[in-house]
């Protein structure tokens, strides 16, 4: 099968355009970065089968980041049979570098000028019919995003494909001499097909950036910002949540109970109060997922991450860290494993290791679903949204402190360097795009770990059949006194306990399995749990659930991006202790108080 | 390494002030973060403005040509300019 690769620096909008030939959901977002691995898909072009490969951004030929490893390594061991160069149009003075260093190669190319929405906005021309004369190579300009110029462009890549690539140059050698050939090139192709004006527009970027990085209102801004989205996520999020559940509650009465009664009762009740209960608990919650990543988009699209990078740098600066890490801090507020992955955009092992350490204290969204849960059932209306938005403040003094007490072991002198791209809004097929990815990646999840971790609670919850379910007799009393000692000091029962061994897979299960537990869901689970535990147990309980360790895949991606078991093994280590100890303050804290 | 300007005298990119406009002489920094600083537009010869200055010696905004690039000030210590 021929090949095609998305090759060009980060942010220029190939996983756009791969999205678009290929149907595919890479993730698109406007920050460099987004993309760090490989993604692939197929179509029919031209009568045959092709396949195209999304890569991570390169700089340039010979980028020392793992990510431009990534792409290196690709090119050497699969060379493609066609490479799509994409640039942004609106940079293409400083992009071309790379377009130069590739032709080099002597690739199959079509070079696309990506972005032409933008370069027209502000002015900029390209006459790309004198520039392919100029460098011998076909160009097209054309807008991945909107679409603007795509069926051209794709003609050509399909004619383009019918003369594979020669083989491959070896790679570039003498750095200094072709880049001051390149530079002449450069100059060359600038002055005969581009016009960019002397002076850009005051565009809406830099209005809006007078205020959003205004010296002392800039940090202000940016919490109110993330109050205000927690605060929607709540405000919107709960209410559907509780309707989601109530109706599959009611769905259990009216249709399930019937038509499963003739089942003996011990079948019953696993599928009914187990499978049903807790699955039907942890889909409740995919609304509220779906809205809240719809946030997420909007953020990550906005371009807004870069510039709470250079807000936060100097904080960052002090613990060790950078203005790129604390972006990957609130893209795990989404999921940890890709903010894990993302540090590969870091050359220094140390600070990548640093980084890596934190990212599992970031209050990702499936804690978010036990936080919302929790707080609702827990505090008054008005409360529960600043409970929860406190939560996200102790997910980020975790961090803080980690980083602080370890930064000493991991010295680094990684330079920070970082485009700053143009605020940009995603269309409403990017939005919709990325809710059904994450519903699609909740499914894989809840197939995956909630089924099972639910029916292993029932069977926790009900095993030996000689004792009462849910008594200390049952596996799970007997599994809950072993742990009381430690836990008891935390103010967590033994129910939670149980909670929180399963949340030790994956979060989701953690609703899922109380309501196994407590043979209850949605509402009434609610108000169980708010008739045993008073706020400081339930807070505590939160506390420990925040920072005692993300999850089995979060875990099992720590250990492939450090290669190094010992260090997953600590970071687990540590993030137990420091969840114990957190917890512990609280609880005993706050009793002492009074409360 | 590009070589120095010699005709004006020289001073850093970090000791410019939010709309001062300078042309890079020469950038002294190690292999890696050189090429990286190419490839975001860093040549010398071209014209740099430097746009904020983030508090407490955050990092520098600065615009060459149509690319803004956030960076530190040890790092823009490294970056050679004139004023113009
Ligand atoms: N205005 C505009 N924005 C685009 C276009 N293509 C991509 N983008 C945006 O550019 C940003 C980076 O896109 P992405 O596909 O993640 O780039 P990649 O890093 O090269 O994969 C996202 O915010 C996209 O929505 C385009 O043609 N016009
Ligand atoms: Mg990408």
């Amino acid at each position: 099968m021929k090949r095609i690769a998305l090759l060009g620096m980060p942010n220029t909008g190939k996983s756009t355009l791969f999205n678009r030939i290929t149907g595919g959901a890479a993730r698109v977002g406007n920050w460099p970065g987004i993309t760090v691995e490989l993604l692939s898909g197929k179509i029919l072009l031209g009568g045959d089968m092709v396949e195209i490969i999304d890569l991570p951004g390169i700089y340039d030929l010979h980028g020392f980041s793992d990510d431009e490893q990534v792409v290196r390594h690709f090119l050497h061991d699969n060379v493609p049979d066609l490479a799509l160069v994409i640039l942004n149009a609106t940079q293409i003075e400083r992009q071309m570098s790379l377009l130069l260093q590739l032709k080099q190669l002597n690739m199959n190319a079509v070079v696309l000028l990506n972005m032409a929405d933008e370069a027209k906005k502000y002015g900029i021309s390209v006459d790309s019919r004198k520039m392919s004369e100029l460098l011998g190579m076909p160009i097209f300009l054309l807008s991945g995003k909107y679409g603007t110029g795509y069926p051209e462009a794709m003609q050509a890549v399909t004619k383009a494909l019918r003369y594979p690539t020669p083989g491959m140059a070896e790679l570039l050698r003498s750095q200094l001499e072709q880049d001051e050939h390149i530079e002449a090139e450069m100059a060359r192709v600038m002055k005969h097909a581009v016009q960019i004006p002397a002076q850009l527009p005051e565009n809406l970027t830099e209005k809006l950036d007078h205020v959003m990085l205004h010296p002392w209102l800039g940090l202000p801004i940016f919490f109110f910002i993330m109050y205000l989205l927690f605060q929607g996520v709540f405000l919107l999020g709960q209410p559907l949540q509780a309707g989601v559940a109530e109706m599959l509650t009611w769905l259990r009465e009216v249709a399930l109970e019937p038509a499963l009664s003739g089942l003996p009762a011990m079948l019953n009740g696993l599928l009914l109060d187990g499978v049903y209960n807790g699955v039907a608990t942890v889909a409740a919650f995919v609304p509220l997922i779906v809205l809240f990543f719809l946030f997420m988009a909007m953020v990550e699209d906005s371009g807004y991450l870069s510039r709470a990078a250079f807000l936060m740098d100097v904080l960052m600066a002090r613990l060790g860290l950078d203005g790129r890490g604390f972006v990957m801090l609130l893209m795990g507020f989404g999921c940890n494993v890709p903010a894990l992955m993302g540090t590969r955009v870091m050359r220094s092992r140390a600070m990548r290791l640093l980084t890596m350490l934190v990212i599992p204290f970031s209050l990702c969204s499936a804690r978010l679903q036990v936080f919302v849960f929790i707080t609702a059932a827990l505090f008054s209306p008005n409360a529960a949204p600043v409970v929860l938005f406190s939560l996200y403040l102790f997910s980020f003094a975790a961090a803080i402190l980690t980083a602080l007490l370890f930064k000493s072991k991991f010295q680094n002198s990684e330079p920070f360097v970082l485009e700053l791209p143009p605020y940009r809004f995603p269309t409403t097929r990017q939005i919709v795009m990325r809710g059904w990815q994450e519903i699609q990646h909740f499914l894989r999840r809840a197939t995956k770990f909630i089924i099972a971790g639910v029916v292993l609670v029932w069977l926790l919850t009900n095993l030996p059949p000689s004792a009462t379910p849910a008594s200390s007799d049952t596996l799970a009393g007997i599994i809950g006194s072993l742990l009381h000692p430690i836990f008891a000091p935390l103010g967590i029962n033994e129910q939670l306990t149980i909670a929180l061994i399963f949340g030790f897979v994956a979060k989701e299960i953690v609703i899922g399995s109380l309501a196994v537990i407590y043979g209850l869901s949605g509402e009434a689970l609610g108000g169980a749990l708010g008739q045993q535990l008073d706020w400081v147990q339930g807070y505590s309980f939160m506390l420990f659930t925040l920072i005692y360790t993300p999850c089995l895949s979060a875990i099992a991606t720590l250990r492939s991006e450090s290669k190094n078991l010992g260090y997953t093994l600590f970071s687990i280590g540590w993030s137990l202790t420091l969840a114990w100890l957190a917890s512990f303050a609280f609880y005993q804290g706050a009793r002492a108080l009074g409360y | 390494m590009p070589s120095t300007n010699l005709t004006m005298p020289s001073t850093t990119l970090a000791t410019l002030q939010p709309g001062e406009f300078a042309t890079i002489a020469a950038i002294h920094a190690d292999k890696a973060l050189h090429q990286r600083l190419l490839a975001l537009g860093f040549r010398s010869g071209k014209q740099v403005e430097l746009i904020r200055k983030a508090i407490f010696s955050g990092p520098l905004q600065v615009r060459i040509g149509t690319t803004d690039i956030l960076l530190r000030r040890s790092e823009a210590a490294k970056i050679m300019v004139c004023k113009t």
